[in-house]
């Protein structure tokens, strides 16, 4: 139709297939598997031919055709046994009959409940009841002894029309009754309408509906409709909506200040109520953007069964916790470095089904994915039953490539924390997967962008496990409030280890250079007076917030610390996206703005340039 | 519980009949001679159904029913006329008077069992 006639010839094919999967005709097995995910990548290049006319690729498809064909075939001879046209000649006899029913007014008064009759209609074959209302009086004038509701009625049975006339055998010169046979065709559509109606308006959700035993699923299926029930909107205007969220919780703090410094319970109360409402709409604003993360976990699936089959390793990914709940952004920023996880517990971790099978593991090997909530954390790990990482190879490694001293002593933790460093790649030689030495770090640096952190655990020889914990939104963090020469910064708290204090003696003692003792352990530090260039001196007495980057722990001197502040992000306009020591903006209470340092930009920037900062 | 069924009738083979029929399908009886008899009974024990005879001395079944239906505790329960003859005239009759329904004389103890079903819940 669209002139995808190549790629249209091929589904079709497949498609066949799949529908004799669903029957349960042919049975799902790993060769189907392989040729169903071949047959997707084959759709993929056919969708990219130039020509379009599928010539190019033609034989590719032909044979995953004929394997198809053959797989489908093979199956379907074994199971024409099974006859299974019995059942449907039976169903064949019912007909649908629609029934109208309007009983009298006075119904009531000659002992009968109308819905016993609707009862005996449903043990005549399956039906669906909808209530009609339009008959119904306004309550003022409503009179509770009269009935004023008729019954659309779609009844299939094979019991013919006499058995459902006998049904109204007592109301039937009295009732106002219409029986009418349906078309087979149009029972979906009559009665597909009139359930949707049922649930469309408030007023028609309580009619007493009375459904028969086979729509009975059609209904729970609704039911589940409604429960799941979701609306799609375009993710611009939910981050819109976190913007404008995020000024009302700006605007109502100022507003708590001004409240505070008038000091009038007539205002504090109201303006504490507003307080707790908007804090309630912005963790629901919030929670719009959580989606589960199982949505990721899909694609490494594939990327497991491509992975393991390339490297002739037979590995199974098993998968927790998908349904954990994160920031859309979060997730979409995950992938690469899940992958990249991943792709190394495939690679480095576990071994080859001879090697297992020698160490007493068992042949196929686990990669575990697992999702779960942590406080405001979520803890995203990748575990392996494979090789482990071998602490002595990591050690060699580092002092070969000067990263450590041969005489450094350091635990396990911190040398396995050497390998998230740049540059480091313990594989002993390079495969197409992994191994070129850009694994890790990048990693690390990619869920140090996220805000998050990354623990490895392994034991050697039983397997490798890495956790990278991550905070629920990008979009408000806990942030500590600090000040220096009356302008306000916001260093993320999660990097936040502790505040200690610098006098000007004690920096003088360290001959100008900008380290500091912290109970007996040396803390470098970055003059955040000097890195912005403000102008004037710092108070006698300065802070120094530690801060962790890292395995290191690294100060920034402040001229005072506020205190903690929930802190909504703002971005940097599109002239200031380069600079790396910040991470954003924020609004404060008193309509000031306060930028968001970037512990990790701002070591970075130190670093690259050592001797500006000393100057003076 | 049981539901409780009133059944009314001037014969005793059709009340022993009806009593035998409606004891197996598994609902209390309570028997009356004719429609007083009835209104009194009604007024020590209430049922969940009555079904009378039309024709009987003291007092006939439409009066019956009519008498029920001003009894408030039983103004919805379901009535049944059991007849001799289905003449139009006596239904309307019944009908006016509040009967829900009818079975039409000689019946099977299937068909009571059947109408019952149909109008008791």
């Amino acid at each position: 139709m669209f002139g995808f006639d190549a790629v249209a010839g091929f589904t079709h094919h497949v498609e066949t297939v799949l529908d004799k999967v669903r029957t349960g005709a042919v049975p799902i097995t790993p060769l189907l598997i392989e040729l169903i995910l071949a047959a997707k990548d084959q759709i993929k290049v056919l969708l990219e031919d130039p020509s379009g006319d599928g010539a190019t690729n033609s034989d590719e498809s032909n044979r995953i055709i004929s394997s198809l064909n053959e797989l489908a075939g093979e199956a379907e001879s074994e199971q024409t046994a099974s006859p299974k046209s019995a059942a449907s000649a039976e169903v064949g006899a019912a007909i649908s009959w629609r029934i109208m029913f309007r009983p009298a007014v006075q119904v009531a008064m000659s002992g009968l409940d109308p819905v016993s009759l609707l009862e005996e209609l449903r043990s005549l074959g399956s039906c669906e009841v909808k209530a009609c209302f339009d008959r119904v009086p306004s309550i003022e004038t409503l009179n509770a002894e009269e009935c004023h509701v008729g019954w659309e009625i779609v009844l299939t049975t094979e019991r013919g029309l006499n058995a459902i006339k006998d049904v109204f055998i007592f109301v039937e010169d009295v009732s106002e009754i219409a029986i009418e046979p349906l078309p087979t065709q149009s029972i979906q559509a009559t009665a597909r309408p009139d359930a949707a109606e049922i649930s469309a308006t408030p007023a028609q959700r309580i009619a007493p509906s009375v459904s028969g035993n086979a729509p009975r699923e059609k209904i729970s299926a609704q039911k589940q409709l409604t429960k799941d029930s979701s609306v799609r909107v375009p993710s611009s205007r939910l981050d819109r909506l976190v913007n404008l969220v995020g000024e009302l919780v700006m605007n109502q703090s100022r507003l708590t200040q001004v409240a505070a410094r008038i000091d009038d319970a007539q205002l504090t109360s109201p303006v504490e109520d507003l307080e707790r409402l908007i804090a309630e709409v912005r963790d629901t604003v919030l929670g719009i953007r959580m989606m589960p993360i199982g949505t990721t976990f899909t694609r490494f699936k594939r990327l497991v069964h491509d992975l393991s089959g390339e490297l002739g390793k037979e590995i199974d990914l098993a998968t927790a916790g998908a349904e954990t709940e994160l920031d859309k952004t979060v997730i979409d920023q995950l992938g690469d470095p899940l992958v990249h996880l991943i792709r190394n517990s495939i690679d480095h971790g576990v071994e080859t089904p001879e090697e297992r099978v020698q160490a007493g593991k068992p042949r196929r090997g686990t990669v575990r994915l697992t999702a779960a909530h942590a406080g405001s954390n979520v803890m995203i790990t990748v575990q392996d039953d494979g090789r482990g990482i071998d602490p002595e190879a990591v050690r060699k490694k580092a002092i070969e490539r000067n990263l450590i001293t041969p005489d450094a002593s350091l635990t396990q933790g911190e040398l396995f924390n050497l390998i998230l460093l740049p540059g480091f790649s313990t594989a002993k030689q390079v495969t197409s997967v992994s191994g070129r030495g850009v694994g890790m770090d990048v990693v690390k640096r990619e869920i140090d962008a996220l805000g998050g952190s990354l623990q490895i655990f392994s034991e050697f020889g039983r397997g490798t496990t890495i956790t990278a914990t991550l905070p629920l939104t990008l979009a408000i963090i806990d942030g500590l409030l600090v000040e220096i020469a009356g302008d306000q910064f916001i260093i993320p708290m999660g990097a936040v280890q502790e505040n200690v204090e610098l006098s000007r003696s004690e920096r003088g003692r360290n001959n100008g250079r900008n380290v500091t003792a912290v109970r007996g352990e040396l803390v470098s530090y970055i003059n955040l007076r000097e890195s912005f260039a403000i102008s004037g001196e710092g108070p006698p007495t300065e802070k120094i917030v530690i801060v962790r980057h890292g395995i290191d722990r690294v100060g920034l001197v402040v001229d005072r610390v506020l205190g903690s502040h929930q802190t909504v992000i703002q971005p940097l306009g599109r002239f200031y996206r380069g600079i790396e020591v910040l991470a954003g903006a924020t609004i404060m209470g008193d309509g000031r703005v306060a930028l968001i340092l970037d512990v990790a930009g701002l070591v970075r920037r130190e670093n690259s340039t050592p001797f500006t900062t000393n100057s003076n | 519980m049981n539901k409780t069924i009133m059944t009314v009738d001037d014969s005793p083979s059709i009340r022993q009949m009806v009593g035998f029929t409606l004891r197996k399908a598994g609902y209390d009886v309570v028997e009356a001679v004719d429609g007083r008899d009835a209104c009194t009974k009604l007024q020590q024990q209430p049922v969940h159904m009555v079904i009378t005879d039309l024709n009987m001395p003291n007092m006939d079944g439409i009066e019956l029913i009519r008498q029920v239906r001003a009894m408030p505790a039983l103004r919805f329960i379901p009535a049944i006329l059991l007849t001799t003859e289905s003449q139009p005239e006596k239904k309307a009759e019944g009908r006016a008077a509040g009967a829900t329904g009818w079975i039409v004389k000689p019946f099977t103890p299937e068909q009571l069992v059947a109408v019952i079903a149909k109008v008791l819940r």
